[in-house]
């Protein structure tokens, strides 16, 4: 039996709600959540308070972020005292959820906020250590749909610096200035150039297999072997090496791409830094903007912002989320967009969808399927489409861009079944139609049965549309490397060249469903009942199985490094999270650090 | 180039015919006497030393005296001799047959014990290498130079291990042994204490009294490993670590009765002009030594330790001694911790304190020489007394690096440590008072101005013996 919990009022503190029920906690030092742990009757214990991802360099406990010309610099510093939930300290520069949310948000912000910046060095403020990975005593005592949770989020997170410099140009360097072990060592394999202190005592690790009996599930084992291309029988030996490898071999190994003695070591990573900034095509001599802070407003059953909100219905274990197009288009050109800054819609929007799924997905595990409706005038958002399309090589819109890509990534890893709602008064255009495209099934309205009566509101241009616009054939690539609409037709990609015959054609539903960019056109008699019955059908099944069975349909054709790591390590990492050998009362994860040995099912399965 | 290693290093482990352990020996040995050369004690390499050299782990074969050049001093390799039937004295493991090979899942955390321990033996000797140069008495050269032939020997015993159990890994962590240097900003070695220098003989004093028995303790604890031939090499190294330990105790005190006699001859508690070495200054040195030293006990709280314990690779000082369960999987110890501003005991699992339990045992042992040396100011009709400052004073490592703690143990703000910080530890004035002391005394016999003649010469022999040939 499912177990639905409702939240109590008073486990319903988000931000606004918090402020409104706790008006005397303060805000500068928040209180830390209690992790979500395992209850004896396995059902989903609830935060005391909701989790938010809002943050601000002014407000970050655990990085420095410093910005030197053309070159930033963001040292981790982590406070073991302040760690998002209650019940272990932070030591070493061990991270959790709270200290890559602020390395989330400050990597968003060096790409808005900081066009100036070429490169940036991810370093280590602390002497010794660079980083010793996610905190043990976190993992070990949350639940898991915790950790799975924040093991997807950090590996986003460390996508987004692998995207931050394929498709910003800004660089990463990672200065490994002591020693990087589990999660350290991947953070710095997800940079473009990593650069180890050679003092005959820092190393790079990845001890899970053999100190914890888990993966290395943040990239570290797909990065090694796919994107280092270190060889498979190394990587073995680097994989089960509790120690680590240091200087020479770590080089000679291709596990990192320079060693540096100590007293060089500033001078080497500063160097280099340059170096990578020079050859960035980020321009030198325009403003930054600042990002946009989604501020949602927090209710029991719905989380609003300005353009995207959420409607939980908890009987169905369905939430719906409603984009809303702007009243008027708003900038036409370059300058009136950075002008607009995060109020450009594109750009406030996906602040807000993005920081939508986080919420949900962090604190609604309940909520299973998630409704894609869209509401606006089509022509709106045909002209906001238009204005992106033209200046997509401006800088500013090519970020705007950059996140719209991730944050449908992310709405595809989200473990929802995803259904779109194509229906009266939608706008389902380009870049919309794009969030369309991600979810499992469309359901999209046709006009009365008999197909010529327009429908109740008896204005025919309410008939909802699709329209494609480049969004749909190119830049928004998902994890798989293809287009959404490549993924669709992988038997056809002739297919693909003839809906770009459609560009900024309004398709309706009977004509959508004969280019198969719907699953179901129904008219407004069947549509109800097909809704309810399709939700309610989805509410019945597995969780598990639904998720397994999303994941492994979503991402057909070819393989990318991306894929790998949610697809295979994720998977494999879920797995072993799941067995008796890692989480069980005598499992490596749980007994490390109190002293007593693991003791393993010796079943090989 | 063949060379007769068995004769050449005096050992227990039947090195002749261990062909692995003689190939890994061939290679590590030149690099030894290389790095023995380039940062051992600096200019006496020529001059015959009256040294102890072990020759046997017997009551004869330990203690054998002589004149030889350091260069030529033949370290050894010994083990204690084996207990018959050992068992595993504590941990999980408890009751069972000790180990005589590492167990594969085992292999890291001794390795790593070893390598850090192994880390430590060099260091100081790099860390002492100008001492010679400003020996205030032929008695003290030569024990400043028993003392780093000593540390060598320690890491030959280190090496050994490394060598014959550890394979591959086990040489080249011997390597890096011979590749970190104190002090060096390029490669440190890897504890705190061990990158600071020494720079006089007080600091030499203090450290081979605080910092060596640091090496004490520690050295107990793994003498109760499961691993055997940890347990008895480790056993041999503390009767050489307890002459180190001695020259600090005696030279501490010998500074303190030079102290107490101009103290009372002239009557004034500031004896500088007379060549003595004010209590205050003293005491200062004393409070930086130790509190260097506590910090090379690691995190108070620790799930390596507790691992090492659990696994049976380390124990507690005295282990076998102590009366309780062995396992302590339930019981819990009153651990100092900083609450609310102010410090506090709270109960911790006691298998995740034992660092700070081993600390607790050290701090037991220091406080009686800090007792004796008292002694002989009250003695002397001084009423004034050394002490050892709160072990939160002056912290690096553990809860208490984060808070500026006074010697009382009050924590106090920035503002009150920087305006007190001259009086608790020593200033750049006090260093260069202490170093313009340090000029050499080589008359056999003969003493510093600030430092009184020891009670006793070595092995039987007289105070103006000539323990060094200049």
């Amino acid at each position: 039996m499912l177990d639905v919990v409702h939240l109590p009022a008073r486990g319903r503190r988000g931000t606004l709600v918090d402020t409104l029920l706790a008006p005397n906690v303060s805000t500068d030092r928040p209180e830390p959540h209690d992790l979500p742990v395992e209850s004896p009757s396995g059902s989903v214990t609830l935060l005391d308070r909701s989790i938010s991802f809002r943050t601000h360099p002014e407000r970050y406990r655990h990085w420095k972020l410093t910005i030197d010309g053309r070159v930033a610099t963001l040292a981790l510093d982590v406070d073991e005292d302040s760690p998002i939930a209650r019940g272990y300290e932070l030591k070493l520069n061990s991270y959790d959820l709270g200290v890559d949310i602020e390395l989330r948000d400050a990597i968003l912000r060096l790409r808005f906020e900081h066009p100036e910046v070429g490169a940036v060095v991810i370093a280590s403020a602390k002497d010794k250590v660079f980083c010793s990975g996610a905190n043990i005593q976190m993992l070990a005592s949350s639940n898991h749909s915790f950790k799975v949770n924040f093991c997807k989020f950090t590996n986003e997170t460390r996508n987004q610096i692998e995207e931050a410099s394929h498709y910003s140009g800004q660089h990463y360097l990672c200065a490994v200035g002591g020693t990087a072990a589990g999660g350290g060592y991947e953070l710095a394999l997800a940079t473009d150039y990593i650069i180890l202190v050679d003092d005959s005592s820092a190393a790079v690790s990845l001890p899970e297999v053999p100190l914890l009996g888990v993966l290395p599930g943040t990239g570290g084992l797909t990065r090694l072997v796919d994107k280092r291309k270190v060889r498979r029988d190394i990587a073995d030996v680097v994989a089960t090496k509790i120690e680590g490898t240091r200087g020479r071999k770590a080089l000679e190994w291709g596990l990192v791409d320079e060693i540096v003695p100590k007293s060089a070591f500033s001078s080497k990573v500063h160097e280099v830094a340059t170096r990578l900034a020079d050859s960035s095509p980020r321009p030198k001599d325009v403003r930054g903007i600042s990002l946009p802070d989604p501020e949602p407003e927090i209710y029991p059953n719905s989380v609003i912002y300005p353009y995207v909100r959420a409607d939980i219905d908890r009987s169905s274990r369905t939430a719906t989320i409603t984009i809303s197009a702007p009243k008027d288009s708003g900038p036409v050109d370059p300058e009136s967009i950075a002008e607009a800054g995060p109020s450009w819609w594109p750009l406030a929007m996906v602040s807000q969808l993005d920081d939508l799924i986080l919420w949900l997905r962090f604190n609604e595990a309940t909520i299973g399927t998630f409704l894609m409706k869209t509401r606006g005038e089509p022509a709106v958002v045909d002209s906001i489409e238009r204005t992106m399309w033209t200046y997509r090589d401006n800088w500013l819109v090519n970020e705007v861009i950059s996140w719209i890509r991730s944050t449908l990534r992310r709405l595809e890893t989200s473990s929802r079944s995803l259904i779109a709602l194509v229906d009266e008064g939608s706008c389902f255009v380009g870049t919309l139609a794009e969030v369309a495209f991600a979810c499992d099934r469309i359901y999209m309205l046709t006009g009365l049965s008999d197909g010529e009566t327009p429908l109740s509101s008896g204005h025919s241009s309410d008939l909802p549309t699709i329209r494609l616009t480049p969004a749909n054939f190119g830049p928004l690539t998902m994890d798989n490397g293809l287009t959404r609409l490549e993924s669709r037709f992988l038997k056809d990609p002739d297919h693909v060249s003839e809906l770009a015959e459609y560009m900024y054609k309004a398709i309706d539903a009977v004509e959508a469903d004969e280019l198969g960019l719907v699953t179901f056109a129904l008219d407004e008699i069947d549509w109800d009942d097909e809704i309810r019955l399709v939700v309610e059908e989805r509410a019945s099944f597995s969780p598990d199985a639904l998720t397994a069975m999303e994941a492994n349909l979503r991402f057909c054709g070819p393989e990318t490094v991306t894929t790998k790591i949610f697809g295979r390590l994720s998977a494999w990492q879920n797995w072993v999270f799941q067995r008796p050998n890692a989480t069980g009362p005598q499992g490596a994860l749980r007994s490390y650090g109190t002293g007593i040995r693991p003791s393993f099912e010796h079943i090989r399965t | 180039m063949k060379v007769d290693y068995a004769a050449k290093i005096p050992n227990n482990v039947n090195l002749a015919e261990d062909r692995q352990l003689t190939r890994a020996l061939e290679s590590w040995q030149p690099k030894y006497l290389a790095w023995w050369n380039q940062l051992g004690p600096k200019d006496f390499a020529n001059n015959e030393v009256f040294l102890r050299t072990a020759v046997d782990v017997g009551q004869e074969g330990w203690a054998n005296f002589g004149y030889v050049t350091m260069p030529e001093y033949r370290w050894g390799i010994f083990l204690a001799e084996p207990k018959p039937d050992r068992r595993i004295s504590f941990g999980e493991h408890i009751g069972q047959p000790v180990w005589n090979e590492v167990p594969g899942e085992y292999r890291f955390d001794l390795r790593r014990l070893i390598a850090v321990q192994g880390d430590t033996e060099p260091a100081s000797v790099e860390q002492q290498r100008h001492l010679g140069k400003t020996a205030p008495s032929l008695y003290d050269l030569r024990n400043l130079f028993q003392v780093n032939v000593e540390e060598g020997r320690h890491l030959w015993a280190m090496v050994y291990l490394l060598h014959r159990y550890f394979g591959k890994d086990g040489r080249e962590e011997a390597d890096a042994l011979l590749e970190r240097h104190s002090g060096d900003p390029d490669r440190p070695r890897l504890l705190g204490a061990f990158n600071e220098p020494t720079p006089d003989w007080l600091s030499f004093y203090l450290f081979t009294y605080f910092t060596d028995r640091d090496g004490k303790f520690q050295l107990h604890a793994l003498t109760e490993s499961a691993f055997d031939p940890l347990a008895r090499t480790t056993q041999f190294m503390l009767k050489e670590e307890a002459h180190h330990m001695f020259v600090g105790a005696t030279g501490v005190a010998r500074v303190i009765q030079r102290t107490a006699e101009l103290m009372k001859e002239h009557d004034t508690d500031d004896i500088r002009q007379y060549g003595g070495i004010n209590l205050s200054i003293i005491q200062k040195y004393l409070n930086f030594h130790y509190s260097i030293t506590l910090d090379l006990f690691g995190g108070d709280t620790s799930s390596n330790a507790a691992n090492y314990y659990a696994s049976g690779l380390k124990g507690r000082y005295h282990e076998s001694e102590r009366q309780d369960d062995h396992r302590l999987l339930n019981s819990t110890y009153k651990a100092e911790a900083v609450t609310d501003g102010h410090i506090d005991s709270i109960e911790v699992p006691t298998i995740t304190a034992l660092n700070q339990i081993l600390q607790d045992d050290f701090i037991a042992d220091c406080q009686n020489g800090v007792d004796r040396w008292n002694r002989i100011l009250s003695e002397a009709g001084i009423t004034t007394k050394l002490y050892l400052p709160h072990r939160g004073f002056n912290r690096q490592v553990g809860i208490f690096a984060d808070y500026h703690i006074t010697p009382e143990g009050v924590i106090c703000s920035d503002e009150e440590w920087e305006l007190k910080k001259s009086e608790w530890l020593p200033t750049p004035d006090d260093r260069s008072f202490v170093a313009s002391l340090m000029v050499p005394v080589r008359e056999p016999g003969k003493m510093a101005s600030w430092l009184a003649p020891p009670a006793t010469g070595i092995a039987n022999k007289p105070i103006d013996y000539i323990y060094v040939k200049l």
